[in-house]
């Protein structure tokens, strides 16, 4: 099963790396990380993704709070929550599944190339992948996903 | 408090001596000569030079492991830096706190491998606590209070602070304004007790039947021991204590069954593996505790008591977790345990404290050793940390390096108090011994220090023979020479078919008593049993110097016993011929 971990850090040097750091200095498999800072400018929000199982995803957990650059951490997949990923895919015209995508997904387009964009969970960006796969995609790119838990609960601080 | 106008370098001693800081350990060069210049301009902060930076690094961590208080080492950048990394893995494996404090190239040549340049941040990255790289001399003050505050609370460690050469700059003044309280937003190590399963501990406790306490490097370093004695004493429950807790219990109390885990005695094992209450206290489960963590007390619930929330349930499920001080967890569990008139299942655990008796009786170690006199006209390892326990009267500050002569200095010195023992148990740092009594020995100047080491390990930072002559430390070395990297060989011996690869030195070794001589210090050189006790004595009565014991041990000895690996911590080696499975 997917996970999803979020945190919030301090807006400095070396946090990033710190962080990252954790997960190969323990051994931690990470799937997807994203990482920007948010509209308070000291902080950045870094979400991460992963499918170990529930005892890993707690020491994870654990160990990222423990680093002194970390504010707070959550595991939003310990409760309801929303998941969801960027996509960008390149096709040539001539291979451009129109079946598939409409006009609001197209972000450009030329005389030989067109880009598209989807948003949707990390599971429905995989299935598309596979449909399209006979359309030979000349690149796909994705964000890694993002989240936030579906009731009022939120990461953030008082300042 | 101080507002005159200060530089960076001034700023940072300044700093040091408001945390109380009156020794540090170091080694000078281009990066750090600012803050070498304002230590010879004040007398707040004693400076010892040492002959290596590893050396500088364990001798402020065996300071702050003997004291309490956090230990400081300044290095300069680029090699000075790289050469502090072991010391850094040493104190982070044992929870330390230690502040490392090194020079670094001018902010602008930062990236441009200038010369001596080294990402000091990036190499001790993973092995310290925290670390901070100084982007304006102005912050010096506020880091300096940050670096102890993180290194001396919640689960201690080092910590590293990164100063460029500009931002230490005689001629660049400011108002130096040290603050009297800090706020961390990102760091809230738990204080206090944790009390909210301290009911549920104590029901468990009145119930059980074969219970052990199990205590580690975290009760000695929280300060502890007396309230885990107090409860030990409370329940009459048998202790056994880690080779980093060593000294949390009195070692010489009947209650106490001696080490546990790879190298611990027959009835911690045995006391372990039949368990039915473990009460783990400032102790972690690692490896060499567990032996396969899935056959690893199978019968026992455990209560843990951690300041680190990771360490909890990390290896071993805690049944009862309790997250906070050791200390103060301790008393509110002693508080509950009184009030409500506790009575344990006395019979049950006189008759649990019996079976520890007959185990220790049928394969304890053999404490006795010393009055047998030589074996095979050999003298043995353990009969040379029995003399040493007696000359000493059991009182000494011993420190050790790693291999076979730690784990029978563990073994056979019975440490009464804590902060008595001092080992690199985490990291297994051969080289550790003699700076780390260089810390202690200078922390108590009117204390016997001694160092137990190997021919192998005292080599590793021998240089620093050297340090302990300009400064005056009466360190006693009490080098075991079995003429072989021991613990090695041992290996090799038991899982190699006797292979000797590379643990022995083909009559490569020094003469120990004129290196020690050369050095400026006194060299005894013991080669027959009969010698043994009467130079153990004339070394410990050479109060003012430094001497180097060279005894020739037994070089077959093994240490046992020791856990077959990948079983449970019942199948030992108890002998070259003896096991329990
Ligand atoms: C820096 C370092 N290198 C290698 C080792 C691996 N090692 C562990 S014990 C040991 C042998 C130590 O020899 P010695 O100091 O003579 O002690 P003895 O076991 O003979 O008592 C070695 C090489 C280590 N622990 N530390
Ligand atoms: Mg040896």
């Amino acid at each position: 099963m997917k996970r999803v971990i979020a945190l919030l850090m301090e807006n400095q040097p070396g946090a990033l790396s710190r962080v990252v750091g954790l997960f190969s200095q323990r051994g931690y498999n990470i799937e997807t990380l994203v990482v920007a800072p948010t509209n308070d400018a000291t902080l950045s929000r870094l979400t991460m993704s992963t499918e170990g199982d529930e005892k890993v995803v707690e020491q994870i957990t654990k160990q990222l709070d423990k680093l002194i650059d970390v504010v707070m951490v959550t595991n939003l997949s310990e409760s309801e929550f929303v998941e969801r990923e960027l996509m960008l895919i390149k096709f040539t015209k001539d291979s451009f599944p129109e079946n598939v995508f409409d006009e609001t997904n197209i972000v450009s387009e030329d005389n030989e190339i067109i880009n598209v964009q989807v948003v949707g969970t990390s599971l429905e960006l995989d299935k598309l992948i596979s449909e399209i796969d006979a359309n030979n995609p000349l690149e796909i790119v994705r964000s890694g996903s993002l989240g936030i838990s579906s009731d009022e609960k939120t990461l953030t601080i008082e300042n | 408090m101080d507002k005159s106008n200060k530089s960076g370098a001034e700023a940072l001693i300044h700093s040091l001596h408001l945390e109380g800081v009156d020794l540090m350990f170091g080694y000078p060069g281009g990066a750090a000569l600012h803050i070498y210049d304002a230590i010879f301009n004040q007398n707040y902060v004693d400076h010892i030079l040492v002959r290596h930076e590893q050396g500088a690094v364990h001798a402020a961590d065996g300071y702050a492991r003997a004291t309490g208080k956090p230990g400081v080492a300044l290095v300069t950048s680029g090699p000075g830096a790289t050469n502090a990394i072991t010391g850094l893995a040493t104190a982070y494996m044992d929870s330390t706190p230690i502040v490392v404090i090194s020079g670094q190239v001018k902010s602008n040549l930062i990236g441009t491998d200038s010369f001596q340049e080294t990402d000091m941040i990036g190499v001790s990255r993973p092995i310290v606590k925290h670390s901070f790289l100084v982007q304006r001399a102005e912050d010096i003050p506020d880091i300096v209070k940050k670096a102890f505050h993180i290194a001396t609370t919640g689960r201690k460690g080092p910590v590293v602070i990164d100063i460029p050469k500009d931002f230490t700059d005689p001629e660049y003044k400011f108002e130096f304004n040290y603050p009297s309280e800090i706020n961390m937003r990102s760091y809230n190590p738990p204080e206090g007790a944790d009390t909210s399963s301290i009911k549920e501990a104590a029901d468990l406790i009145a119930t059980a039947k074969r219970p052990v306490i199990y205590s580690g490097g975290g009760v000695n370093q929280n300060n502890a021991s007396e309230e885990l004695t107090a409860l030990a004493k409370l329940l009459n429950f048998p202790v056994t204590n880690t080779l980093m807790g060593l000294g949390a219990f009195p070692g010489s109390d009947p209650q106490f069954m001696g080490m546990l885990g790879m190298h611990g005695t027959y009835q911690a094992n045995m006391a372990m593996h039949n368990a039915d209450l473990i009460i783990a206290v400032g102790a972690r489960f690692d490896d060499r505790i567990t032996n396969d963590p899935k056959q690893f007390a199978l019968s026992a619930k455990k209560i843990h008591i951690d300041v680190d929330p990771a360490s909890v349930s990390k290896i071993i499920h805690a049944d009862i977790p309790i997250v906070g001080s050791a200390k103060e967890s301790l008393t509110a569990l002693i508080e509950e345990l009184k009030c409500r008139d506790l009575k344990t299942n006395e019979s049950d655990i006189s008759e649990w404290n019996e079976q520890i008796k007959n185990w220790r009786d049928a394969h304890g170690l053999n404490h006795s050793l010393l009055e047998m006199g030589a074996q095979n006209g050999k003298i043995l390892p353990q009969q040379v940390i029995q003399s040493l326990y007696k000359e000493t009267n059991g009182e000494a500050f011993v420190t050790s390096d790693v291999g076979q002569h730690q784990m029978f200095a563990a073994q056979y010195y019975h440490f009464d108090k804590p902060r008595q023992w001092i080992n690199s148990g985490g990291l297994g740092t051969m080289g550790f011994g003699l700076p780390s009594a260089m810390g202690v020995q200078l922390a108590y100047p009117e204390s016997i220090v001694s160092c137990v080491t190997g021919e192998g390990s005292i080599q590793m930072c021998i240089q620093e023979l050297s340090t302990c002559l300009q400064y005056g430390l009466p360190i006693k070395i009490i080098n075991l020479n079995n003429a072989a990297l021991g613990m090695v060989k041992q290996w090799q011996d038991m899982q190699y078919g006797g292979r000797h690869s590379s643990s022995t030195y083909e009559n490569s070794l020094p003469d120990f008593v004129a290196l020690t001589e050369s050095y400026g210090h006194v060299g005894i050189k013991v080669s027959k049993f009969d010698e043994l006790e009467s130079s153990m004595k004339e070394c410990i009565s050479l109060k003012d110097k430094l001497v180097f014991l060279d005894v020739d041990v037994d070089p077959n000895e093994h240490v046992y016993p020791m856990l077959e690996a990948g079983n449970a911590m019942d199948h030992m080696r108890l002998s070259k011929d003896e096991k329990t499975w």
